[in-house]
């Protein structure tokens, strides 16, 4: 979202809709008075989907509400409709892409729901500084990759890799519903590093592949 | 490049609609096709000449006072050499300096211009742009369709390679404008590939368009799902086509038999024939490869293997991006349910024998490759004018950046990112008292900025008196359904408007374009004045729905004497509303407005009176639920997720 920080909206907050002027849901996205499109109000990514803050979600469920949200307000639809109609409808169907692109990545997902719990600052900190045996072992991992001079034997490291970031995912799984922050801060780091490393495994992969 | 800057609300509308039918075309580099699904009907109708024949070649000779498009154009290639065009599409939106890294294998002569870069062939003694050169071939398109169809043709889709970046986009827009289309949507090749095949199949699953024209190559992964067609990734070269093929198999001829340079007209002889014998191949193991290329009569043996040999590395540039999509969806080519081959150098036996090699599984060409876009871009157009229960969601092929200290690109929106999408970044000055900064926007996935695309450099200015490092510039980033790149900027802590300056480094300029616009349509300036009119009332219609449903459903708030004074300008509005004064429907509307405040404020007051005592809105909402279908599903919607909310 551009600008602001995504803050906890009370529940039935209201706002005012642009075209009868009466009282909407910030999360409606239609009008329940006149109809109209309404502009995408800030209420985090979840409550735009219709989520608990969490990190364990439903992804089979985000999807279709995303679709389902999508359908009504893609811009496809309203190719007839009038300017504001069209902009408002557009500014929601921004907003749903980026809230399913967040949340549908348990990486995003999970540096989102720190950020919105308060914990921004110590991530970037702990890339950095806080975790020495982290950076040895990406550096480690890195020699290796950078020493695999066939396609399987990067296949082999990526499947490793793979396997670990599975393992990272249910520990930041278990560290955020015992609420412990820090933990799951930590690990988000980790599975940043994973990350990075299973995408060079990928572009490595390429170059050795012949076609 | 059209100014794509605007503020929220003010984008100019196309509301003037007659019920004509929208058309769907394939503006390729070789050869276009226009399709229509007519009212009433899902399939789509390819229109064909008296001869049955779906393509129109994209080939315009400029030879009398009108150009010539198609295969009249095509007959003419050689002997009015150097006022035939082909293969333009290779040039949207290009700048000389791209042009002459393609590497000299144009068949025509370039102008240089200066103004804004772009490239102009020299047509005896005129300069055209390859706007206008497809404009001609759009306007052949058009006249096709009017003739056919027997009615006005003034709405189309028309498709784009996915992997266009946003200057060929624009020129594309721009060419149809001059040729008096308006675009309903640009969609990219391979979707429109997707969405006439599954439509037509029903497919559900992963499927992966492979797209080999002309001039382009597109690989696109899609999700099918019931009626949402969703682009999980999308990759490809603008730059590689059927037109390589023909050149590897002319270079070779060239060097098997040692000629010297051709001319420009011998070669333009070598690669019709070259071309001639790529399609025979498809047939045959062996074919003679007959022409005479500057007096050197030649009589050629090529056989298929030969010719693989040649194509080989061509086709393993296109299995290369094709893995890299896969990477990026994060998909392995097993997940594939489906490989759909879309593009007429999909023919070549070579490239199906590696493709389904690659894939691992045979891939499917139910639909005529040449016409399959096509028909996906008419029922694109039927969805977007007559609605449809399919939806299509894009990507972004390219990542958007901007340039930062030493030449280096950070990316805003990275590629593959579902559209429409915004984002934004915040930057600061670096000197004391700075008032402007000059933006450049790039696009690619390059790190530096000479290897990716400059799309505009724009200039914020009045940037109010701060130390280095104060000012919060926001930078937005938009790109829209059709795939187009939006730049505003704004400083945050003054809110101080700024003024910004678009240079666009490709494609025609504002100036060029009115000039041409205003050739081509005389009567812009009424069609002007009608457009605001309609749009006005429009407006005006608008404000007294919402007013109604307003009404409707808290009218009690309102006395006698209150209801009368809304009533009253409720009347003056649709007076004004039968008359052609656009300004006094605009001034009748603005006092209705006034007259509903203090309503709205009690029904403000309302909501927030029982939101306090405990009703939830969910309740209110039940309670005040529409009689309209559509906004019953939205509101529906919308209160499911706040009863999940509440668990």
């Amino acid at each position: 979202m551009i600008g602001g920080e995504h803050k906890a909206i009370p529940r039935a907050a209201l706002a005012e809709c642009w075209s009868c002027k009466g009282p909407v849901s910030v999360q409606a996205m239609f009008c329940h008075t006149c109809g109209a499109a309404q502009p995408p109000r800030q209420i985090d990514h979840f409550t735009r989907l219709g989520f608990e803050p969490s990190f364990d979600l439903d992804i089979d469920l985000l999807e279709k509400r995303y679709l389902g949200f999508q359908r009504s307000v893609h811009p496809d639809r309203f190719a007839n409709k009038s300017a504001r109609d069209r902009t408002m409808a557009e500014q929601q169907s921004v907003s749903l892409n980026e809230a399913f692109e967040t949340l549908n990545d348990p990486l995003r997902r999970a540096s989102y729901l720190l950020q919105l719990k308060g914990q921004t600052a110590s991530v970037a900190k702990d890339q950095t500084v806080d975790d020495p045996a982290l950076l040895m072992e990406a550096m480690e991992a890195r020699e290796a990759l950078a020493e695999a001079e066939s396609a399987e034997a990067v296949e082999k490291l990526a499947v490793k890799a793979g396997a670990d970031a599975i393992k990272l995912l249910s520990e930041i799984s278990k560290a955020f519903a015992a609420d412990d922050l820090a933990a799951a801060n930590r690990l988000t780091t980790r599975l940043k590093y994973l990350r990075k490393f299973l995408e060079e495994t990928r572009s490595r992969r390429v170059a050795l592949e012949s076609f | 490049m059209l100014l794509q800057i605007h503020e929220p609300g003010e984008t100019p509308e196309p509301h003037a609609r007659e019920h004509s039918l929208a058309v769907g075309i394939d503006l390729g580099t070789t050869n276009s096709v226009v399709a229509v699904i007519h009212s009433h009907e899902d399939r789509a109708e390819v229109l064909r000449d008296q001869c049955g024949d779906g393509l129109i070649p994209s080939v315009v000779a400029y030879v009398g006072d009108k150009p010539v498009v198609g295969r009249a154009a095509l007959a003419m290639q050689i002997e009015q050499h150097g006022r035939v065009v082909s293969s333009v599409k290779r040039l949207m939106g290009r700048g000389i300096g791209d042009v002459k890294t393609l590497g000299g294998s144009l068949p025509y002569e370039l102008a240089e211009d200066s103004a804004g870069g772009m490239v102009r062939l020299k047509i005896g003694d005129r300069a055209v742009s390859p706007v206008e050169v497809s404009a001609d071939i759009l306007r052949a398109l058009k006249a096709r369709a009017e003739s056919k169809l027997d009615q006005p043709v003034d709405r189309a889709v028309i498709t784009v390679p996915a992997y266009f970046d946003d200057a060929a986009r624009n020129a594309t827009k721009d060419a149809a404008a001059l040729a008096g289309l308006e675009v309903l949507r640009l969609v990219n090749e391979p979707t429109a590939a997707a969405l006439a095949y599954g439509l037509d199949t029903a497919a559900e699953g992963l499927y992966a368009i492979y797209d080999l024209g002309g001039g382009t190559f597109d690989i696109s992964l899609l999700r099918l799902e019931k009626g949402v067609f969703r682009v999980l990734a999308t990759g490809g070269d603008a730059a590689l086509g059927g037109d390589d093929f023909d050149h590897a198999l002319a270079e070779w001829v060239i060097a098997d038999q040692k000629l010297d340079k051709l001319t420009p007209i011998g070669a333009r002889a070598l690669l019709i024939a070259a071309r001639h014998a790529k399609e025979a191949l498809t047939a045959q193991d062996r074919v003679w490869l007959d022409c005479d290329a500057d007096g050197h009569v030649l009589h050629v043996n090529v056989t298929r293997d030969t010719f693989d040999q040649l194509v080989d590395g061509l086709i393993a540039r296109t299995l290369r991006a094709c893995r890299q999509v896969l990477i990026d969806a994060r998909v392995e080519a097993a997940d594939v349910k489906g490989v759909v081959l879309v593009g007429g150098s999909t023919r070549v036996p070579a490239v199906r024998r590696r493709v389904s090699k690659f894939f691992g599984r045979e891939p499917l060409a139910d639909i005529d490759p040449d016409e399959v876009v096509a028909i996906g871009a008419a029922q694109q157009a039927k969805a977007l004018t007559q609605g449809s229960d399919t939806l299509l969601l894009d990507v972004t092929p390219l990542s958007l950046g901007i340039e930062t200290m030493g030449g280096i690109v950070e990316k805003v929106i990275e590629r593959n990112t579902p559209i429409p999408v915004t984002k934004g970044q915040e930057f600061t000055t670096y000197q004391d008292g700075q008032s402007g900064m000059l933006i450049h926007v790039l696009q690619g996935e390059r790190e530096t900025v000479d290897a990716c695309r400059s799309l505009a450099r724009f200039e914020l200015k009045g940037i109010p008196a701060m130390v280095a490092g104060a000012a919060r510039i926001l930078v937005k980033f938009a790109v829209d359904a059709d795939g187009l790149v939006t730049v505003s900027a704004e400083e945050r802590l003054t809110g101080a408007k700024a003024e910004i300056e678009i240079k666009p480094s490709y494609g025609l300029t504002e100036d060029e374009m009115a000039g041409m616009l205003r050739d081509s349509l005389t009567h812009a300036r009424e069609d002007m004045e009608r457009r605001l009119l309609i749009e006005a009332r429009v407006e005006a219609e608008r404000v007294l729905l919402a007013l109604s449903a307003a009404l409707k459903a808290d009218g009690n708030l309102l006395d006698a004497s209150e209801k009368a004074a809304i009533n009253g300008a409720i009347a003056q509005v649709r007076q004004a509303m039968s008359s052609e004064d656009r300004d006094r429907i605009n001034a009748t509307v603005e006092i209705l407005e006034q007259a509903t405040h203090g309503f709205a404020q009690k029904r403000m007051d309302r909501a927030i009176a029982e939101a306090l005592t405990g009703h939830s809105l969910d309740e209110v909402e039940k309670s005040m639920a529409t009689d309209e279908p559509g906004d019953r599903a939205a509101a529906d919607a919308t209160s499911a997720a706040g009863r999940k909310a509440k668990n």
